[in-house]
């Protein structure tokens, strides 16, 4: 080693570098960890969604069956979507809410494209369980929105916490009127 | 062996509790190899290598597959065109099977030209047979899962080749089946056993691995090390004559993944199973057609399934068959031309095996059998006795050094 240290020396300004040996040892073992990377990750990658899940991440929905009061539950990307037809009286509550009651503060225009149309995700941000309140005579909590019965958090007629240990509003989805009476989801 | 060895006081605290750092420092530098190994050596690391990927490969392919008579085709289509990376990590895991079984035939050939199989290695040889055996059933069976067209009839033909046993055979048939053809039970058991297979076969490769390490490498020359001048550490000399062999290995691998992935297969897969409808001519994966040749050489149904396994049987008891005290065919002037005409032969059988079973190709397997069954059972006892081998050499240095320096 020394020989060769010595040499190297002398074709390179530098002493403090490393030998022509090591040089070549730490550039192949960076090789092979570069190509352990590139190998591992299309093994890790297959655990992300196919192409045929993407294809099918995105629904239409017809909402104007759905009565003035009522709620209907549509899935999504396999998860629940709350789509309710509000009353007037539920929708002059949300958007008279004063934004310093709110714990994640959202005026109800900007989470509902057509007032009388609200579109959630009905995943409780807390712990994804599914909060009550879509079906007649379920619990809606104490703000007539959902409930999550998993642990408490109640939300109010525009999916917007405000009671209980969940730390953001419902989710509004991406979601396009593509007519009046059709919406896309996604 | 003492923990001061290791300079990483974190290495050095588990060592003192948990030597595994000893253990592997012990395997590189303490354990001697011969220095004379030449790159046929390489193949039992290139079979280690083999069953790695195919176990890692297999593990990512079960997370996306569903067995189940309506949905594996589909889940397996499903794996080549949405999944991301599926295509190739299929392709990986189908030509990775071939590519073993190409590694353990040379590693196998390599046991028989050098005579790795004598004493005292007669158990390192038998565990290799079982693991050769223990790959057969797990690639059948990893073969029956994509439920294509030569899924269900190879299933169904060896399957079948339990109902020549006398008397019990239709029963045990019907029970490898799970009912009263191949069927979904039959499918869900083939997946559930596919995956457990190759970690058995991990286990058995620890064994062969410890037995190996008891005496050793066998060498070209077949003589015993006569001491440290015959023998290098196994870091770093053979870890890099090994990477060369890898890198061969992964190069040739990568082609087939990449230009000819489906070279090794066959077309009539990528159809759905119709349990209705054999196709024409039904063929065995290239590496079972050997044995395939022997079971169709045999106008009995019984006789070709017995001789059929028979010439796997014939491996596990070849320590004994081959009683000449001279390992390696170098000094084995007579043992040498018939190793390469059973090399020729077993060629010629896998060929056979892939023909239509009728006219001429019948009359050569049935010439082929005959002649891989002599050369075990006959040639191979005759020859012990009767050939007369070249001197050995005194030590595995004498041929490169000279005899003076190589006796000292």
């Amino acid at each position: 080693m020394a020989k060769s240290d010595t040499k190297k020396m002398t074709a390179s300004k530098r002493p403090e570098d490393p030998g022509r040996r090591d040089f070549i040892v730490i550039a192949t073992n960076a090789m092979a960890g570069l190509g352990a990377v590139a190998v591992a990750w299309p093994l890790i990658d297959q655990m992300n969604p196919a192409a045929d899940t993407l294809a099918l991440a995105n629904i239409e929905v017809d909402v104007s069956k759905i009565a003035e009061g009522q709620s209907i539950t549509v899935k999504w990307r396999g998860k629940p979507v709350f789509i309710r037809h509000r009353t007037e009286d539920e929708i002059a509550r949300a958007s008279a809410t004063d934004m310093s009651d709110l714990r994640d503060p959202e005026s109800d225009q900007a989470r509902a494209e057509k007032p009388d149309y609200l579109v959630l995700v009905g995943v409780c941000t807390h712990l994804g369980c599914v909060p009550l309140g879509q079906k007649t005579g379920e619990v809606r909590g104490d703000y007539d929105g959902w409930f999550c019965p998993c642990h408490g958090s109640h939300y109010d007629t525009s999916g917007r916490i405000r009671k209980g240990p969940a730390p953001t509003n419902l989710e509004v989805p991406p979601y396009t009127f593509l007519s009046d009476s059709v919406i896309r989801i996604g | 062996m003492s923990a001061e060895k290791f300079q990483n006081p974190v290495v050095r605290w588990i060592d003192h509790r948990l030597p595994v750092f000893s253990m592997l420092d012990h395997e590189k530098y303490d354990y001697p190899v011969p220095k004379n190994l030449n790159y046929m050596w390489n193949f039992g690391v290139l079979a280690g290598l083999s069953l790695a990927i195919m176990i890692i490969t297999g593990i990512v392919l079960a997370m996306s597959y569903t067995a189940h008579v309506d949905y594996a085709f589909d889940a397996v289509e499903r794996i080549m065109r949405d999944v991301n990376h599926g295509w190739m990590i299929r392709y990986i895991h189908m030509n990775a099977a071939s590519f073993f079984f190409v590694v353990v035939y040379i590693h196998i050939f390599r046991g028989l030209y050098y005579g790795s199989y004598k004493a005292p290695r007669e158990l390192l040889w038998i565990l290799g047979v079982v693991i050769f055996l223990l790959m057969m059933a797990t690639a059948f069976m990893g073969y029956v899962l994509p439920w294509g067209q030569m899924s269900f009839w190879g299933a169904t033909v060896i399957t079948n080749l339990f109902s020549a046993i006398p008397v019990v055979g239709d029963s045990i048939v019907t029970l490898l089946w799970g009912g009263f053809s191949v069927d979904n039970p039959t499918l869900n058991r083939f997946f559930s056993l596919h995956y457990l297979m190759p970690f058995v076969i991990a286990g058995v490769v620890v064994l062969h691995i410890i037995a190996l390490h008891r005496f050793g490498s066998n060498n070209p020359i077949g003589i015993d090390a006569s001491g440290p001048q015959d023998t290098i550490s196994f870091h770093p000399y053979y870890t890099m004559k090994d990477m060369v062999g890898i890198a061969v290995f992964l190069l040739l691998l990568a082609m087939a993944v990449f230009f000819f992935p489906n070279a090794m297969g066959h077309p009539d897969n990528y159809i759905p199973a119709n349990p209705l409808q054999t196709p024409a001519h039904i063929v065995p994966e290239w590496y079972f057609l050997p044995f395939y040749a022997i079971l169709r050489a045999v106008p009995d149904k019984l006789g070709g399934v017995l001789l059929m396994f028979g010439a796997i049987a014939v491996l596990f008891v070849l320590p004994w068959l081959d009683r000449s005290p001279v390992r390696s065919a170098r000094f084995r002037p007579l043992f040498r031309i018939f190793f390469w005409l059973l090399l020729i032969d077993a060629v010629v059988l896998g060929y056979l095996g892939g023909k239509p079973a009728d006219g001429i190709y019948v009359v050569l397997s049935r010439i082929a059998t005959a002649w891989y069954f002599l050369h075990f059972l006959v040639i191979l006892p005759l020859l012990s006795v009767f050939e007369t081998t070249k001197p050995l050499p005194k030590s595995i240095s004498e041929p490169v050094l000279g005899a003076s320096k190589g006796a000292a």
